[in-house]
């Protein structure tokens, strides 16, 4: 006898937010608005989600609005993140979508006396035998959506879609090239006024004085804003806001500020400091017996986000009520915290969305909202629109944290690995906003009662992990034991960026795989299929193989190197192959991919996600590190903070395994960990050394060839 | 404050400014014109850049008092939906951007080559467009449809 079935279950998102309403409506003349909690941030979700909602209403894409996340209606689906809009609001939508239609259907039978299995829905025509015809406009006034989704109900097969799975063009692009404004940096509200705030060079400097005179004698000043250590302008033009900054700066006297670590010395420092020490995961030792052990350190430095816009937000009080416009991740959680801050109920503000630049975790975004609602305070009620500085963007938003990560590998007398040791030192990868009873954003710790700044935790491993995030190996060995120490102090601080702890991991764990896979003098590839058992896995790595040709014919200068990894451990899996060429200098000339997000709703989309993460990614592997003196962050602009350009792009090529059968999962963050390593793999191929520290630079590529002859 | 004359997509602007005012500040601020995008302030990402005659430059550290009597061309002036300039047809059926910050000012970038160059090669095209920064990592595709567009133009 077969087990019963579980009983079905609603998606996540739609469990957390069940009225269909909510979700889906029919609104005015043939069109549809949908409703996502997750917002755009450069990655194509909101295409994504209309394709899914196209295909199970039967409507054509166009004649849906996809409306922007706000607190006053959207459903609640927390952060956008993770590469998780596509499993949760996707779902949640998919779902939504069915039991709409379903319902449309039953009321259509009833109105035209049809069976429902006999009426079929074309572009929102509801039509069935003898040209019998109503349609989801003429029905809507009788149909509610303001019931709670029920589950069980089963959305179309993969082979009935006809939207999801093909390459849709996304939405948001001619608005983009056409100069017609989206992003929220152009948005001009009815007597918009602008704001910045003054904030320290010295790092964890405190304003302890500050005088006025100056900037109270500018041009169209409309207000000084003084709350502790919190101090802004507000005037009627950017550049009178500008020019009042200027001159408040020169009226500010700091404390001294708080010590930063020696940024050479990065692994020293991460493994001095106190610490709180989670096993991540153990397997039993098996018997065999270790004639060796391989200890290797890995480190990754400090990376900025560096969108390219500088965060901004705007804000208008209307007496106890407040509105904020905002490119945050997540409109509730930073209306969360903003109600701690201002001490009022979380039903006073209303924050919505409008799309910034591109996102690659948390940055300043939520930061800014908070200096524009302190600064709006004084504004009359008219909206305050406040933007970073560059300086303020690359010293002030949190870092992508750093990372030492140590692997002992066990050997036997054949180079077999039968012990494993992986352990990690770094700060917290996450200090999101409203999610804890103190508030994550950066002018809480500078306001009168301050809050004290929020150090950084890890999300729990059922979320994917944080610093140990990719931290256990896909790879079937024998035995091992993977420990994250998180960091207890934060003189650098640090969030979310993307893939969190894993481009560190898989640097780690895939370097040294190579590693022994050399001192086996064995092909890295077969290593690796040898010791992985998941079909998908050892799929996405032969494809990037047969793509790359791998292993192409040895070439004076040239190198090649593979890396994988399965985002999570559970999300999307990903091979890549790196051709570089280069001697102290590394160039990067393509990247060949294989990635299986099992059904890729919108396959050029996912391909346009894994080419703009190889691409990032190559940047931070070849270039960035956040820099620091003992004092203030001194990366603070492009020349101090340079990042990959056109004519350093390596070429990409990306090849989708599409599983439509399997449920899909995000793009976003597959690339990044398997890309670092394979770069460094192929420069131990062309140059015969191992580089442990990230980035991959000229010096450290000298000081490797050093220390090897 | 001096009353500063320039043609903007084609139109006479007079513009009471201090001479030192920036030309993003005012193409922003008073005038509306938003595709210019405020990156850096110092000339190093490209975000603002602007035609001035026939060459792309940044509108972030140019000073008013440089633009007088200049021909100046944003993206508002390059194309509409009705009549699309050949590059802005190409980003989009090469779907060439994540998030677009960028893109206005890589459009401008990109017209100013096929100027003076109508037949570049990739390697033109990638230095031509240098001076560009893009986080998102859509170089590529931005380089197809720079070439995309210039192979429409040499066969239109």
């Amino acid at each position: 006898m077969s087990a019963p079935s579980p009983a079905p279950k609603l998606p996540v998102s739609l469990a957390a937010n069940p009225k269909l309403s909510s979700w889906v409506k029919f609104i005015g003349e043939g069109r549809v608005a949908v409703s996502p909690g997750k917002v755009e941030i450069g990655q194509g979700i909101v295409t994504a989600l209309a394709q899914i909602a196209a295909d199970e209403l039967d409507v054509e894409i166009g004649r849906i609005d996809m409306i922007r996340a706000s607190t006053a209606a959207s459903p609640n689906e927390g952060v956008t993140s993770g590469s998780l809009s596509i499993q949760q609001s996707g779902r949640a939508l998919r779902h939504a979508c069915a039991e709409v239609r379903q319902r449309f259907l039953a009321a259509a039978s009833e109105r035209l006396g049809v069976d429902a299995s006999l009426l079929g829905v074309e572009d929102g025509t509801i039509s069935g035998p003898g040209n019998i015809r109503t349609s989801y406009w003429e029905l809507s006034d009788h149909v509610s959506l303001d019931h709670d989704a029920i589950a069980g109900i089963v959305a179309k097969s993969s082979a009935t879609r006809s939207v999801a799975g093909h390459s849709v063009q996304r939405v948001d692009i001619p608005d983009k090239v056409f100069a017609r404004s989206r992003f929220i940096h152009d948005r001009a509200l009815p007597g918009l006024v602008h704001g910045r705030v003054l904030r320290p060079d010295v790092s964890g400097a405190k304003l302890i004085a500050l005088d006025e005179g100056l900037a109270g004698a500018v041009s169209g000043l409309v207000a000084i804003v003084r709350d502790g250590g919190f101090a802004g302008v507000v005037a009627d033009s950017e550049a009178a806001a500008e020019a009042a900054l200027k001159a408040l700066r020169k009226g500010a006297t700091w404390s001294a500020g708080e010590p930063l670590p020696d940024e050479n010395g990065l692994a020293g420092f991460l493994r001095s400091q106190p610490i709180e020490t989670t096993v991540i995961d153990t397997k039993a030792a098996a018997t065999a017996k270790a004639t060796r052990t391989l200890r290797r350190q890995y480190t990754r430095p400090y990376i900025a986000h560096a969108s390219i816009a500088p965060s901004c937000a705007m804000a208008r009080w209307d007496r106890d009520q407040v509105h904020v416009w905002t490119h945050s991740q997540g409109v509730y959680l930073l209306r969360a915290d903003l109600a701690i801050v201002l001490k009022v109920p979380p039903a006073n503000i209303i924050v919505e969305h409008m799309e910034g630049a591109g996102c690659y975790g948390h940055n300043a975004a939520d930061d800014v909202a908070l200096d524009a609602v302190l600064l709006a305070k004084a504004a009359g009620g008219r909206p305050v629109r406040v933007q970073w500085s560059r300086h303020d963007e690359m010293s002030h938003a949190p870092f992508g944290a750093a990372m030492a990560i140590e692997i002992e590998a066990d050997l036997d007398a054949d180079n077999e690995i039968v012990g494993w040791r992986h352990a990690i030192w770094s700060n917290g990868h996450a200090a999101r906003p409203g999610r804890a009873t103190q508030p994550a954003l950066l002018a809480a710790t500078e306001i009168e009662n301050p809050y004290p700044r929020m150090i950084s935790t890890n999300p729990p491993a059922a979320n994917g992990g944080g610093g140990d995030r990719n931290s256990v190996p896909l790879y079937d060995l024998p035995a091992w034991t993977i420990t994250s120490h998180r960091l207890l102090t934060m003189p650098v601080r640090t969030s979310a960026l993307r893939t969190l702890g894993a481009q560190g991991n898989v640097f780690a764990i895939e370097s040294l795989l190579d590693e022994i896979a050399a001192l086996r003098g064995e092909d890295p590839i077969a290593f690796r299929l040898r010791h992985l058992r998941d079909e998908r896995a050892r799929e996405v790595i032969r494809a990037a193989a047969r793509r790359a040709a791998w292993k192409p014919e040895r070439r004076s200068g040239i190198g090649h190197g593979v890396g994988f990894a399965r985002y999570k451990n559970t999300g999307a899996y990903c091979a890549a192959i790196a051709e570089i060429e280069g001697t102290d200098e590394i160039r990067v000339r393509r990247l060949t991919l294989a990635v299986d997000v099992g059904e890729a709703i919108n396959p050029d989309g996912v391909v346009n996600q894994i080419e703009g993460g190889a691409i990032q990614v190559t940047s931070w592997v070849l270039k960035e590190r956040v820099r620091f003196d003992q004092t203030r962050i001194t990366s603070t602009s492009w020349t101090d903070y340079p990042i990959l350009t056109f004519s350093e792009v390596p070429a990409v090529d990306v090849e989708i395994i599409q599983r439509p059968e399997i449920e899909p999962v995000g793009a976003g963050e597959a690339a990044h960990g398997p890309v670092t390593a394979a770069i460094a793999n192929a420069i131990h191929d062309c140059l015969g050394i191992r580089v442990r520290d990230l980035p991959i630079t000229r010096d450290k590529i000298i000081a490797a060839m050093e220390l090897a002859s | 404050m001096p009353t500063i004359r320039f043609q903007l997509n084609g139109a006479t602007v007079a513009v009471d400014a201090d001479s030192d005012q920036t030309l993003l500040d005012v193409l922003r601020g008073r005038l509306g014109t938003t595709s210019p995008h405020f990156g850096c302030g110092a000339g190093e990402c490209g975000a603002c850049y602007v035609l001035v005659g026939d060459r792309a430059m940044a509108s972030c550290d140019m000073p008013m008092w440089s633009v007088a009597d200049k021909q100046i061309v944003t993206l508002e002036g390059l194309g509409t939906a009705e009549q699309p300039h050949p590059l802005q047809r190409a980003f989009i059926s090469e779907q060439a951007m994540q998030c677009g910050y960028c893109v206005s000012g890589i459009l401008i970038s990109a017209a100013a080559l096929l100027k003076r160059n109508p037949s570049p090669t990739e390697a033109e095209v990638r230095a031509a467009l240098d001076r560009n920064l893009c986080r998102c990592g859509s170089h590529n595709r931005m380089v197809r449809a720079v070439l995309l567009a210039a192979s429409e133009i040499a066969t239109s």
